[in-house]
């Protein structure tokens, strides 16, 4: 083969000859001191048109928030079967790969191998993946499922049980509430981290094609990729990524502050919030700076660290036995359930599968190409069984477990123990009020904020690392300051958009994203098949 | 005084280190030095090579190159990194290491404001290593 195609990987791969050189389309130049290598026009459109969306916002908050939350709502409740029906295609898809021929195809080619020991890649997959939201999530989604499984109204079309609830019965409440939180975080999202991951991971490390979003597509547009239709589908990437990542920071800092308030007094303001914004970002921007081994990787280890320090003093100092046993009786439920719960058709809990699953499918796929090209580029030299295992099955183990202690721990305060402080607490302090319930409650609690902290933090400095690669055509040697902008400008948008209004709006808009992606994952199912299917095992 | 001279190269700047490269050839044949040329890739794809594989064949080709021309014997080191853009100067510290060199040669720029930030790679090279630094001005 000549210079300019792309020869063999680390041993047999089947190659995709391309004319296109990676880099070809960068602007390579320098702003005063600092270096820029960035693709054109990617790295100008995202960046002009988030500052004009940012604006417009603003500008036009009340209008801004009424389009993008209805737009959101419309698009869940319209399409909450096709979100479903796709999550499910997603997990069968992953599941079908595992058991099939094609899980002895490595990433990387046939002997490459792993860059990461289990623990560090591990600990990148979950921090990156849905860190934050576990600590969010973990206890009051559980009570939230639970208290209107066990109303009366359960099963009526005003309430917000899944299936049908179960009123008036405590345990069946329990048990449908905890299968149907653990629906929400176990094998869908991952499977759809996981499908995205896959495919960029195949197509850049297998097929030689730069690691951005469009590469997926090669064999759908063919060379036409590296021109718009390419060009759209990585600004759209960016786009989800940052404000996915910005509003998310934005609401972080309402509820670390408040967490904060709630411990040691510290006023509930915007100086608070952007104090914490701040100082997140700024431990982001050290982390990108520090790079992948010693920066990202290292704060994903501590981050595991520590909530795995939680996870097990909750195990140890909550309803042990309980937590124990209730882990295989979730696992359980959760695969009775998963059936009827992930069933998109002639179901009539509308609330539930639309506000709740067809959101949090959005959610899942609005993040994914950040989650989704992270894995990717930690994951080379694992064979496609073994990726599809660690990123699909290990999750939705610890998903049950951490669920099942501070969830399960939660619920089983207010059934056997009637403390009701848990369920009466803003959304944000739940877990804090969980943990009041136990001893040592001001180590616990500290703990918690510092981990709601370092998760964020996880969440964007491997943000900032996707986007900065995305919007330098694939490169991932591109000048540092490119990373200092992006997790800069992600804080800087953070800020405006907490002090200015539009936090919500924009979240709204970019869980909306959510919907093209959906189709865009299930075309990459297609590619990441076909790609396998030339691929040699 | 020197036994082996190593030599970093960023080969997608390869124009812009014609100084370094004669004056790494002049001190190897002064003193009848062996020289390693050193690179450093990422796994992922990038403009010079889609894979380290290919990157290696890249440099290797560069250093017979180097070694026709100077008239000496040449070998090339191409040390993988998971994040070049941070870790390329403790890669190439490693690099030092491992091949043992005692003189490293290399092209550096003009010191500007943005060494305060980031300090140039031949600077941290020789307050990372045993070896002496030779930096030579593009």
């Amino acid at each position: 083969m000549s210079d300019d195609g792309i020869p063999a990987p680390e041993g047999d791969a089947a190659l995709i000859e391309t004319d296109y050189e990676i880099g070809q389309d960068n602007i390579t130049t320098t702003v005063g001191p600092f270096g820029l290598d960035v693709h054109n026009p990617v790295f100008l459109i995202s960046g002009l048109s988030i500052v004009v969306f940012v604006l417009l916002t603003l500008a036009l908050q009340e209008q801004a928030g009424a389009i993008f939350t209805q737009l959101r709502d419309w698009l869940t409740s319209t399409f909450d079967w096709f979100f479903l029906l796709a999550g499910n295609i997603f997990v069968l898809f992953c599941l079908f790969l595992i058991v099939s021929p094609y899980g002895k195809v490595r990433i990387g080619g046939m002997e490459a191998t792993p860059d990461y020991s289990y623990r560090g890649w591990f600990a990148m997959l979950f921090a990156a993946g849905m860190g934050i939201g576990l600590m969010f999530y973990g206890v009051s989604e559980p009570i939230s499922h639970y208290s209107s499984s066990f109303a009366d109204t359960a099963g009526t079309p005003e309430s917000w049980a899944p299936l049908a609830g179960a009123p008036g019965d405590a345990e069946a409440a329990r048990r449908l509430g905890m299968a149907a939180t653990i629906f929400h975080w176990a094998l869908h999202p991952w499977a759809i981290y996981a499908v995205v991951a896959l495919s960029l991971a195949l197509f850049s490390f297998n097929k030689g094609l730069p690691l951005t979003v469009r590469s997926v597509f090669y064999p759908i547009f063919g060379e036409r990729i590296w021109g718009w239709p390419g060009h759209i589908i990585d600004i759209l990437a960016v786009f989800a990524t940052l404000f996915g990542l910005a509003t998310s920071l934005g609401f972080g800092a309402e509820q670390a502050n408040a967490g904060l308030n709630h411990l040691f007094g510290i006023p509930v303001n915007d100086v608070s919030k952007v104090i914490l914004i701040g100082i997140i970002t700024c431990f982001a921007l050290l982390s990108v700076v520090a790079g992948l081994d010693a920066g990202v990787k290292r704060l994903s280890e501590i981050n595991m660290g520590l909530a795995a320090l939680l996870l097990l003093f909750v195990i140890i100092v909550g309803p042990t036995m309980a937590i124990l046993t209730g882990f295989f009786a979730n696992l359980k439920a959760y695969v009775v359930d998963l059936p009827a719960l992930s069933n998109p058709f002639g179901r009539s809990d509308d609330n539930f599968r639309q506000g709740w699953t067809a959101f949090y499918w959005a959610w899942w796929i609005s993040w994914s190409p950040f989650v989704g090209m992270f894995i990717a580029r930690v994951s080379r030299g694992r064979t496609v069984r073994e990726f599809l295992i660690a990123v699909l099955i290990v999750p939705m183990l610890v998903s049950v477990l951490w669920m099942t202690a501070f969830g399960g721990t939660a619920i089983s305060q207010i059934v056997n123990d009637g403390y009701t402080a848990v369920t009466e607490a803003a959304l944000e302090l739940k877990l804090f009020a969980m943990l009041e319930a136990l001893p040592l409650k001001e180590i616990t609690s500290f703990i918690a904020i510092i981990l709601v902290i370092v998760f964020f933090v996880t969440s964007s400095d491997s943000g900032s690392l996707v986007i900065d690669t995305i919007t330098a055509g694939g490169k991932v040697d591109a000048p540092v300051p490119q990373r200092v902008f992006w997790a800069s400008f992600e804080g800087l948008v953070a800020i405006a958009l907490l002090l200015g209004g539009g936090l919500g709006a924009l979240q709204a808009m970019a869980v909306s994203t959510g919907f093209p992606f959906t189709i865009v994952l299930l075309l990459a199912c297609y590619a990441t098949w076909r790609g396998l299917r030339s691929e040699p095992r | 005084m020197f036994t082996k001279i190593l030599v970093p190269v960023d080969l997608a700047h390869a124009d812009k280190l014609s100084r370094a490269l004669d004056a790494a050839a002049d001190f190897a044949l002064h003193y009848k030095a062996a020289v390693t040329y050193v690179g450093v890739t990422a796994e992922t794809p990038g403009s010079l090579g889609h894979n380290p594989k290919e990157y290696a064949e890249r440099l290797a080709q560069f250093a017979q190159e180097q070694g026709k021309r100077h008239g000496f014997e040449v070998e090339t080191r191409a040390v993988v990194s998971h994040d070049p853009a941070v870790d390329l100067d403790k890669s190439l510290a490693r690099a030092v290491k491992e091949a043992g060199a005692d003189l490293v040669v290399m092209a550096t720029h003009v010191p500007n404001v943005a060494d305060h930030f980031w300090p140039s790679h031949g600077g941290k090279l020789a307050s990372h290593t045993d070896a002496s630094v030779f930096l030579v001005r593009g």
